[in-house]
């Protein structure tokens, strides 16, 4: 058997076979594109199923467990109950904005994407700026948000989008610094290559001391940049209605849903990317095979992925007051120090090789 | 400094709560709490606080030590108990005394609210913890809670 891995260069090369180079170049662009859709979209789907498991497990309750064996197929379900669904609006709403704002979350989210390491060289679009690609991505997400909850023309939603942009960007700035830390190590900012200079030890313990200062302030910008509990008052249940998406039916609440969790998965991809050496085995114990990494990888990012819903099962939500200071009275002065630590750690040579 | 002990205040409060949350989902197999009505309908028992409707205990004589006081009817805020007695004469003693007929209870207009059993002096009255109470005809929730042919227990009034 000799699979190769790079998929791009595969399907890239099956395709000129039969077509002009520029024709074959786009056929394998979308293929892999509509690949990446199918497989994320059922990703997301069990992703919802596994946060809806894990927090009937942190209440003592058993979950969805009908539909289908121990629930499997409840998600689904509800994906189809969804789709079927008439699509309501608000008759004041500004349509087009308001039609427009359910594909930006969704195809920002799943931009990201494109750039993962899953193991080596299966990676639909390795760019030289990956991490930087990645935070660019991400922050575009918010647009969606903030169009959704102005053009739906309810005061919620609004009020909803407007905290939305107000935590977004200020924990950007955390998420970026929090990264450009660890970029300080690995001195590049592509993936695959960030990837390699972990061979020498994930990237968590060749910085160890800031590193995992870094990783910290990461975790909980992350989870604020998702807009998940506790740094959920986009969506305060209590608060607003459903927040920005108190207008949306069918399917296009479904693509802000799914977004959601989308993104919750790339926070915690990148995470493992980063800090947790992607696709890497601990200690190289699978590395003569090659394609083990995608387990390696996956599961360091659903242990990343349950870390966030056992935050979400555990804090109490935050005041806007509280987030704002959390953010820029502790976390970005922090960070800042922790650059600076962690530009001496390297400077000096202090870092942990294995 | 404060701004560091916040921080470090902060930090173990937050992973004081994490441990929490963690051994609860650890031990969750051996504690979960839904009760997957009604597919264990045959081993499900309720617990000791739950209010399924107010019953009557009678013993193997058919005795139960209701002396037809009418302090529930009273204590009652929804007249959900009717009390329908009159006097007869006591077999031992030979006196004229009041007896029950008939302990109405109308379970559709009780809220549960437990005050009659609280009021009855010689707890006569009790909560059952049945659950499935749902009928096709209103009438059928008014009960008789006292059995046929049944008597107060001697010695309940002493
Ligand atoms: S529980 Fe309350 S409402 Fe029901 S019969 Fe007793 S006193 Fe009346
Ligand atoms: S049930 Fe209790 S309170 Fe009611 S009449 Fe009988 S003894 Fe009195």
């Amino acid at each position: 058997m000799n699979i190769t891995l790079s998929i791009t260069t595969t399907i890239y090369k099956f395709l000129s076979e039969y077509m002009s180079e520029g024709a074959a170049n786009i056929g394998a662009m979308v293929t892999i594109a509509l690949i990446y859709l199918a497989i994320f979209a059922v990703a997301g789907l069990y992703l919802v199923l596994l946060e809806r498991k894990v927090a009937a497990w942190f209440q003592l309750r058993i979950g969805p467990n009908r539909v289908g064996p121990w629930g499997l197929l409840q998600t689904m379900a509800d994906a189809l109950k969804l789709v079927s669904k008439e699509l309501t609006g608000t008759v004041k709403a500004d349509k087009f904005l308001y039609n427009l704002a359910p594909y930006f979350v969704i195809i920002s989210s799943l931009m990201a994407l494109a750039v993962f390491p899953f193991t080596q060289e299966f990676q639909a679009f390795d760019i030289n700026i990956g991490i930087f690609f990645l935070i660019a991505i991400s922050s575009i997400g918010v647009i969606g948000i903030l169009l959704g909850g102005w053009a739906s023309n309810n005061k919620f939603a609004l009020i909803g989008a407007m905290r939305s942009g107000v935590q977004t960007i200020s924990y950007e700035l955390s998420v970026g610094l929090s990264l450009v830390t660890m970029v300080l190590l690995t001195g590049t900012l592509q993936l695959s290559e960030i990837i390699e200079v972990q061979k020498n030890g994930w990237l968590i313990i060749q910085g160890h001391f800031p590193a995992i200062i870094a990783f910290m302030i990461y975790m909980i910008a992350g989870t604020a940049e998702t807009n998940r509990a506790p740094f959920d008052m986009v969506e305060a249940e209590s608060e607003l209605g459903a927040g920005f998406h108190t207008e949306y039916s069918g399917m296009k609440f479904a693509y802000f849903f799914l977004a959601e969790f989308i993104n919750m998965f790339i926070i915690a991809a990148i995470a493992a990317t980063i800090f947790f050496g992607g696709w890497l085995s601990p200690f190289g114990i699978t590395e003569s095979i090659p394609w083990l990494g995608i387990f390696w990888f996956l599961g360091k990012t659903f242990v990343l992925v349950f870390l966030m819903m056992w935050f979400r099962w555990t804090f109490p939500r935050l005041r806007v007051d509280q987030l704002l200071t959390l953010e820029w009275k502790y976390l970005l002065p922090l960070n800042l120090l922790n650059i600076v630590l962690m530009a001496l750690i390297v400077w000096l040579g202090l870092t942990i090789q294995l | 400094m404060s701004y560091f002990g916040d921080i470090y205040k902060g930090i173990k409060t937050l992973l004081a709560g994490m441990s929490v949350t963690g051994k609860v989902f650890l031990n969750n197999k051996n504690n979960t709490i839904t009760q997957q009505y009604p597919d264990n309908r045959e081993t499900l028992k309720m617990f000791d606080r739950f209010r399924g409707e107010v019953v009557m205990p009678h013993d193997e004589n058919n005795e139960h030590s209701c002396t037809g006081c009418q302090k529930c009817e009273i204590a009652c805020p929804n007249g959900s108990i009717e009390i329908i007695w009159d006097r007869q004469v006591d077999p031992e003693t030979g006196k004229k005394k009041k007896m029950i007929d008939q302990h109405i209870y109308h379970l559709g207009m009780c809220t549960m609210c437990g005050l009659c059993i609280e009021a009855c002096p010689t707890d006569a009255i009790l909560w059952a913890q049945n659950y499935e109470n749902s009928v096709y005809d209103r009438s059928a929730l008014t009960k008789v809670l006292n059995q046929p042919g049944s008597k107060i227990m001697p010695g309940v009034e002493d």
